[in-house]
């Protein structure tokens, strides 16, 4: 009796939760695009701020998300899908050199962003960026050991690595064994194989971790808040030694430190709109891909 | 066949294989980068603390005289109280060391003529504002991983996985702006708070953050669950929430134990939404909605401005170890020993 | 994929052309970004010879940019630490050079519906070192006095707390914002709270009187007040340079100084020094 009641409860208090999970998500979005909507105009995404960051757009906080991801995913996607490759590929799954892989990427993706803030910082900047200079301009003019756009990228780029990974590495285990026994009985080695069988069937998870990655890293940003990321910018950005200002950062310095919290209220809900979609809409993508490729594969 | 042909035919060869033997290596190699990277991401973060744990000699102040010089000002134009404020007590710090005495202080203090870098407050607020987002979240998102793993029809759990993906997406900063603008003052009308902004608002917005990881990684102990233990007990007799509450669930307990802990890291090294929506006053207190101060808020709010290599600035690295240490500790757990009882009980013993 | 990820790379490196004017960048204080920003866009009109890059970050940022090199103006509201001149003297044999570029009045903030509308500087001390922790003493309503602040690393919190705290510690029941306006916001929405920060900030929200002490008169943080001293809290805002300015950067500064320079100043929000 008892347990038939504790049953009971069980399946409803379940279903209660994830109406709950549901109905904050929707909340939350609606609130923000409420807050928002009428500042969203065409004005709004290709102005730059005006007025003492008071009025107009966020133009270059947009330009400066978009370069700081495409600068990341030239580090972070070949490396994640190379390390995901050897992973499923060519490691001996029970050597010590492998599980030592697998559990630093476990670990990497569970270090806090704003560790990886800090690592940026002494990593590249203070010491990456101080040895350039102390190599090329020995005068001592400070040229890359100062935050820009370059190191915020890479220290974004170690943050996302672990996402691709994982991704790639679903896709890879996922390709039938039959498909590569066939490409290596036919006399290509190993390397051909991966190169003309393997990858092209797994290149929907490629995309799928690249996409999350990229959506990560677009909303991420206490990694930058020292290692790039400025307030405000009366140029876009035009070297990799420059600072860029971002989305993310833009919602944190104009709810917390604009001259007029209240005024801007509408441009914070704006931004923060616009951010989530970007972000919503690339795991969307990436949620549709793989919901294909899986259904692929299982008829 | 020539000797020339043959020469031809071996050379070809080894070049085939030398593009292989290249290729292993060069992916090797990549591979190995992802743990280099965990090890450079200490030693760096690690070693900008070191100044802490080799006691300086007192400096001594150069004797030598110059004079700073203004520029645009007329002689004579400045009042003497404003004088007062170019030599104020604050620019001559007396005694900036960081030893053990310091940083097990009660007070974080770092900006002042004698700083003060007592850790405990804000060691206290971290495990505070993590515990309350944990006790928020867990049960949420482990009852409704329950409910698409083992109760939920098959098209319901297609939407319910994409969603809990797109909360997941939720960059933090946003839910930081939701709790500071909306969330905090919506609580403080309903419940009065003398503090809008305090622990347990933190913790709820962080609970949204939390909520995603722990219901991915329970969902997949509960699905990891072998289907003969599944079909055995339906074979017995036994109904649906049965089979899920006396033999699904005690067999993925180590899996949600693991979602635990990955919860729990996630939640501690958050920053933004802390950062945001809980007032950041370094108080050691136990009362739930009283401000609060996180090791990551700290490093977040005071990294900008710090001078660096300055005692505040190891200080702060030194947060950042900690940081760092704690979350590879909960990952280890949760990776050797949760994973080794996994597999102890699925082997069946 | 690899070809259009490269042609990605390449046109994300050249973005835009530098172009071969003479630039001058000025990096520090958040609290100045505004203004420089101002001080920019109108110099940069009648002198299209010359680029202004402004950049935030902190004043610790910029003074420690000013040491590395890296700028070539760093804007502060606060002086320099002897440290801080201690590296640069290391570097460049000189102590820096500083220019007062701005007044700032450092307002007390309180909620529109608190009825205390005067405070000394006495005051304000306890209220902030924990010593006063109800408005009733300070002939307010019977509430708890609920403490804003701004986080230990801006100017301002250095600035009050030599100032107005005399050196002392800040109680720990104070709420660290990260930005002055977020100590505004802090404010407009808690009956029962006390903020400080600039008087450009002030919207929405009261700012007390200040007096001296308990005997003299109070001055509301005006432009007239600030600008002839019966305000008692009021800061500079700096700009720092390695040596005395010369060439493009001398006529920025110089400019800066003059009326025009000096009209942006007010309007901005702060209060010009001449």
């Amino acid at each position: 009796m008892n347990n038939k009641l504790l049953g009971k409860s069980l399946i409803i208090f379940s279903f209660l939760s994830v109406v709950l999970i549901i109905s904050a998500l929707v909340f939350m979005l609606l609130e923000i695009y409420l807050g928002g909507r009428s500042f969203l105009t065409w004005e709004f995404l290709t102005q730059p701020p005006k007025e003492g960051m008071t009025a107009g757009g966020i133009f270059p906080a947009i330009v400066g998300t978009v370069l700081l991801v495409i600068i990341m995913s030239v580090a972070c996607i070949p490396i994640g899908t190379i390390t995901a490759i050897y992973l499923n590929e060519y490691s001996n799954k029970k050597s010590v050199f492998t599980r030592m892989i697998r559990f630093a990427v476990n670990t990497l993706s569970g270090v806090p962003s704003i560790v990886f803030g800090l690592f940026g910082l002494g990593f590249f900047i203070q010491f990456v960026g101080s040895g350039m200079d102390k190599i090329f301009t020995p005068d001592g003019e400070l040229n890359w050991g100062q935050p820009n756009i370059l190191w915020a990228s890479m220290t974004m780029a170690f943050l996302t690595i672990p996402i691709v990974i994982v991704s790639v590495e679903e896709a890879l285990k996922a390709v039938p064994d039959d498909l590569r026994a066939g490409s290596l009985a036919l006399g290509a080695t190993k390397w051909q194989t991966i190169r003309k069988v393997v990858v092209p069937n797994s290149l929907s998870g490629i995309l799928t971790g690249s996409i999350l990655a990229i959506g990560r890293g677009a909303g991420e940003v206490a990694p930058i808040l020292f290692t790039g990321a400025a307030y405000f910018l009366p140029h876009l950005p035009s070297e990799l030694t420059d600072q860029f200002m971002n989305l993310g950062y833009h919602i944190y310095v104009m709810t917390t430190q604009s001259t007029n919290v209240e005024a801007t209220r509408g441009i914070q809900y704006a931004t923060a709109f616009v951010l989530l979609l970007c972000t919503f809409s690339l795991s969307f993508t990436a949620i549709v891909i793989r919901y294909r490729f899986r259904k692929k594969l299982t008829s | 066949m020539t000797e020339k042909e043959i020469a031809q035919k071996n050379s070809l060869r080894r070049k085939f294989r030398l593009s292989e033997f290249f290729a292993e290596y060069v992916i090797k190699s990549v591979a190995f980068l992802s743990f280099a990277m965990i090890i450079l991401i200490f030693v760096f973060v690690f070693k900008e603390t070191l100044p802490i744990f080799s006691p300086q000699q007192e400096t001594k102040s150069n004797q030598e005289f110059l004079q700073s010089e203004t520029y645009g000002e007329e002689p004579g134009s400045t009042s003497p109280e404003q004088q007062i404020s170019e030599y104020s007590s604050l620019l001559s710090v007396k005694r900036d060391i960081a030893d053990l005495d310091n940083l097990t202080g009660k007070e974080w203090q770092p900006v002042g003529e004698v700083p003060k870098y007592g850790l405990l407050p804000i060691i206290m607020g971290s495990l505070k504002v993590t515990l309350i987002a944990v006790f928020i979240g867990a049960p949420l998102a482990i009852l409704a991983a329950i409910f698409s793993a083992l109760f939920a029809p098959k098209k319901i759990k297609e939407l319910i996985k994409p969603a809990v993906e797109l909360l997941a997406s939720f960059p933090s900063v946003v839910v930081g702006f939701f709790a500071l603008v909306t969330l905090a003052t919506f609580l403080q009308d309903m419940f009065g708070w003398t503090f809008r902004l305090n622990s347990f608002v933190g913790g709820l917005a962080m609970a949204l953050a939390v909520i995603p990881i722990i219901y991915t990684v329970t969902e997949d102990a509960i699905t990891a669950v072998p289907k003969y233990m599944k079909e055995a007990s339906f074979a017995l007799g036994a109904n649906k929430w049965q089979t899920a509450l006396f033999v699904i669930l005690p067999a993925a307990t180590p899996g949600v134990f693991a979602a635990l802990l990955l919860g729990f890291g996630r939640a501690f090294g958050e920053t933004m939404i802390v950062l945001m929506a809980t007032g950041n006053a370094p108080l050691s207190s136990l009362n739930p909605f009283e401000p609060v101060r996180t090791l990551s808020a700290t490093i977040g709010a005071e990294m900008a401005e710090v001078v660096f290599g300055d005692t505040h600035y190891t200080v702060l690295f030194l947060i950042g170890s900690l940081l760092f240490i704690v979350t590879f500790l909960i990952n280890a757990i949760a990776e050797f020993y949760v994973r080794a009882k996994l597999m102890k009980r699925f082997r069946g013993e | 994929m690899k070809k259009i990820i490269l042609l990605l790379v390449i046109a994300a490196l050249s973005f835009g052309f530098q172009s071969d004017n003479k630039v001058i960048t000025v990096k520090g204080s958040d609290t100045m970004v505004i203004l420089a920003q101002r001080w920019a866009e109108k110099y940069m009109q009648t002198h299209p010879e010359v680029t202004i890059q402004i950049t935030g970050g902190g004043s610790g940022v910029g003074i420690a940019a000013l040491i590395n090199g890296s700028t070539d103006i760093a804007k502060a509201s606060r002086p320099m630490k002897p440290s801080e001149r201690e590296k640069l003297k290391q570097r460049y044999n000189s102590l820096g050079v500083e220019v007062k570029t701005a007044k700032d009045g450092l307002s007390i903030y309180v909620n529109d519906k608190n009825s205390v509308r005067e405070l000394s500087i006495q005051q304000i001390k306890d209220i902030y070192t924990g010593k006063i922790t109800n408005w009733k003493s300070l002939g307010g309503r019977d509430t708890k006095i609920i403490i804003y602040g701004r986080e230990n690393s801006s100017g301002t919190y250095v600035y009050f707390k030599d100032n107005v705290l005399g050196g002392e510690d800040f109680t720990s029941k104070m709420q660290s914002m990260p930005g002055t306006s977020a100590v505004v916001n802090a404010v407009v929405k808690d009956v029962n709270s006390i903020g400080f920060g600039g008087a450009a900030f002030a919207k929405g929200i009261t700012m007390v009187a200040v007096k001296k002490d308990a005997n003299s008169k109070a001055f509301e943080p005006t432009e007239e007040n600030i600008k002839n001293g019966n305000y008692p809290i009021t800061r500079f805002l700096y700009l720092y340079l390695k040596t005395k300015p010369t060439g493009e950067v001398k006529k920025f500064i110089d400019w800066i100084l003059s009326s025009e320079g000096q009209s942006i100043v007010s309007k901005v929000g702060y209060f010009p020094i001449r």
